[in-house]
């Protein structure tokens, strides 16, 4: 409405002329005063992810496909969204097929965890996947086929090459994981940051059940701010930057703290070490 | 959107008869305090970051008017249509001109108070759209045919137990358990099919950046991240203070919100919005508009000293800390803004007359102003509205509306025996000697006792006490 945007703007600014004010100035330095030493970002990082139920995998750029094969078949994740155009996506397919699938772990190790209490997390756990997290049956996830007798299954990879409409039955229906990219982590408050493109989706890191962030160890930052000025972020935006922290989560009912209420249920930070 | 008048002590007397709700509360309150305080463990950092929140706040009003022109110009360089609305109607009318043109039959919306402020889901209702809401406490609020009693936590006035009869009464298949997980899981189960098939998604703004065109919105829960990712279409709504000049502003406010509101270092999502679907790219929506609205604010600003209700960034601390909103919840205020900020928002928004009763549900023990992370002196302003309400021609709406002539009478008796010695001793002596025989049930007396007992008066005055002890009068 063309009258209101004249008559609201007049408005405001009579009114400011009439009584200007005059603010104090921003000091900055109480954000930028938080600082760790670079050998610190990642544990803390790690540390306040974790406390949040983020689950982490450790590799290297040679072998961070394999790592991250061996953990979904482990994990009975049956299809891995990705992003076929992305250097990511790229490493992900020429790393899929090689290597042999690792030995599957004894019963009752993983996806039996659902029910304990959510203070019964992974603080600090050198195994990552001894971490709690929902079982299979409340993730959604068909069993995978051929996962009974102890053969393990490599997870099938699916690319996101089509417009959401196109994937949209798929894409909430059987898809199980999704794979981004990142552009570093914020030591400060634990926080990934994601930088959708047209090769990488908005909803790879949204949609699917679990979702697999890679994360450059030597991409750390102490702070937000600090991030979004040495990333140069107010010369140009994309679409959608996000800082994710942690799985979905919601403390709507009676304070209780519930994971994975619409956004994925579970987060798994793939850090690749130089 | 018209407003009846409210009768706030009603509404608190119900609230105090209810032990249930009473008891829900007080955890949640004393939890939510806790959780705060764990977050500011450091004095000096908690003053520094927040006097640079507030200088971010004041510098986005000083410059208020040029910040959203140029916050319009870069949203429409990004593709984002920019819509003003001056009232509710305006801005329920834009909503609807959008929906009709892209024929939507389902809407899923993310958190927004602006969009209660509108009470916009009626509206949509009564035009035959289904409108979903998806913050969980959110979809709660609405199965159960009420309004949010939190502005951070909507249905904090409910229990587990209440919850899960409520999804059993109003959700297909659901079974009778008091367990947040399985609720949790049912309520993902029933929105995560509305959010493939929703037409429209709708959410608020938590900060709109001048500088990039950037809308900023937090959560927890992915509800707002899939309202404004997957349908085709998402329509932003935020009041026309929700500005701030810089992106570097951000992070600020981002620091403070969170930790303030729920005690989180964080919320889980940070999603920041620069524009619809780019050529090439797969998803997001192909339309993204943003409806700014004013609703009164245009006046709040108007006032030098009102304008500072402004500076809000809706973190909910203050209700969290009021011991008035603790003990009556936040259904009693009757109003989308409910606890410190609404006493101070809503009667300034909706007026004195229907509104007048608000700013007098308030204690002044000041908590809610040593906790704002923006430093509003929401004291201070509940004052100026208390004389705004019986001073005729002031800035407020319906100012004056609560004058009465018993009081202006009483006041200015008042004064005047105050203003002269004799009037004053004689008064007072008075006082000692027919004070304890006037019946606590005299007319104007009874307001007063009828909550409390009436003091006695001492039989000689606190001047006489001493001038036997041989103590000059000054």
């Amino acid at each position: 409405m063309p009258d209101a945007r004249n008559s609201i703007l007049a408005t405001l600014r009579a009114s400011r002329d009439a009584h200007p004010l005059t603010p104090p100035a921003s000091d900055f330095a109480p954000i930028d005063a938080k600082r760790w030493a670079p050998e610190e970002r990642l544990p803390r990082i790690r540390r306040l992810m974790e406390a949040v139920h983020t689950e982490f995998l450790d590799a290297t750029e040679a072998d961070w496909p394999a790592v991250l094969r061996g953990f979904l078949a482990r994990e009975g994740v049956g299809t891995l969204l990705y992003a076929p155009a992305t250097d990511a996506g790229k490493r992900l397919v020429e790393g899929w097929g090689k290597g042999p699938l690792p030995p599957r772990e004894r019963e009752g190790t993983h996806g039996a965890s659902h029910g304990e209490g959510e203070g019964h997390a992974g603080h600090g756990s050198p195994d990552p996947c001894a971490a709690p997290h929902p079982s299979q049956a409340s993730l959604g996830l068909l069993p995978s086929p051929g996962t009974g007798e102890g053969e393990m299954v490599r997870p099938t990879l699916i690319p996101y090459d089509r417009p959401i409409e196109d994937l949209k039955p798929r894409l909430f229906g059987s898809i199980d994981a999704g794979l981004t990219d990142s552009r570093g982590a914020i030591a400060e408050t634990g926080s990934l940051i994601l930088w959708p493109s047209a090769e990488e989706p908005r909803s790879l890191s949204l949609v699917p059940h679990i979702h697999v962030a890679l994360l450059r160890a030597d991409a750390l930052y102490d702070s937000f701010r600090q991030a979004m000025n040495e990333q140069r972020w107010a010369d140009g935006m994309p679409t959608n930057a996000l800082l994710v922290s942690g799985p979905s989560k919601t403390a709507d009912i009676e304070q209780t703290l519930a994971y994975g209420v619409h956004g994925p249920k579970r987060l798994v930070v793939l850090v690749v070490h130089p | 959107m018209a407003h009846e008048p409210t009768d706030f002590a009603a509404a608190s007397r119900a609230a105090l008869a209810d032990p249930q709700l009473r008891g829900n509360f007080r955890r949640a309150m004393d939890g939510l305090t806790g959780k705060r305080a764990a977050q500011f463990p450091d004095p000096a950092e908690w003053h520094g970051v927040r006097a640079l929140a507030a200088s971010v706040r004041l510098r986005a009003l000083a410059k208020l008017p040029e910040l959203l022109e140029k916050l319009e110009e870069n949203c429409t360089r990004n593709g984002i249509t920019v819509h003003w609305a001056a009232t509710t109607d305006e801005a329920n009318a834009i909503a609807l001109d959008i929906l009709h043109r892209v024929d939507a039959r389902l809407v899923v919306k993310g958190k927004s108070m602006v969009t209660e402020e509108m009470h916009l889901n009626a509206v949509l209702e009564k035009n035959g759209i289904e409108v979903l809401e998806s913050d969980l406490g959110e979809y709660i609020v609405q199965l159960d045919g009420t309004m949010p009693s939190h502005i951070i936590m909507p249905a904090i006035h409910l229990n587990t137990k209440q919850i899960a009869h409520l999804f059993k009464r109003r959700i297909k298949d659901a079974e009778s358990r008091e367990d947040a997980a399985y609720l949790t899981d049912l309520a993902r189960r029933v929105l995560r099919a509305k959010f493939e098939a929703a037409d429209v998604g709708m959410s608020g703004v938590n900060a709109a950046v001048a500088e990039t065109g950037t809308l900023c919105l937090i959560e927890n829960e992915g509800n707002g991240r899939m309202c404004t990712t997957v349908p085709p279409v998402h329509i932003a709504f935020m009041g026309l203070e929700k500005v701030v000049e810089k992106l570097e502003d951000v992070p600020p406010v981002i620091s403070l919100l969170p930790r303030s509101a729920t005690g989180q270092p964080i919320t889980t999502y940070v999603n920041m919005i620069s524009g619809p679907r780019k050529a090439g790219e797969k998803d997001g929506p192909r339309e993204v508009h943003l409806v700014i609205l004013d609703n009164g604010r245009s006046s709040i600003y108007a006032d030098p000293e009102l304008r500072d209700t402004l500076r809000c960034i809706r973190c909910g601390a203050c209700m969290n800390h009021c011991p008035v909103y603790t003990q009556v919840g936040g259904h009693a205020y009757e109003a989308p803004y409910p606890g410190p900020i609404g006493k101070i928002l809503v009667p300034q928004i909706e007026g004195l007359d229907k509104r007048g009763a608000l700013p007098h549900a308030c204690t002044m023990c000041n908590a809610c102003v040593e906790i704002c992370p923006v430093k509003i002196p929401i004291v201070e302003i509940m004052g100026r509205l208390r004389v705004e309400a019986v001073k005729p021609g002031g800035a407020v709406k319906d100012a004056g509306a609560k004058a009465s002539r018993t009081e202006a009478m009483v006041w200015s008796g008042w004064a005047a025996m105050n203003a002269s010695p004799t009037a004053y001793r004689i008064a007072t002596a008075a006082m000692g000697k027919l004070g304890n025989a006037a019946p606590s049930s005299l007319p104007l007396l009874k307001d007063w006792t009828s909550v409390r007992s009436k003091p006695r008066f001492a039989a000689r005055t606190l001047h006489d006490l001493a001038r036997a002890k041989g103590i000059p009068d000054a």
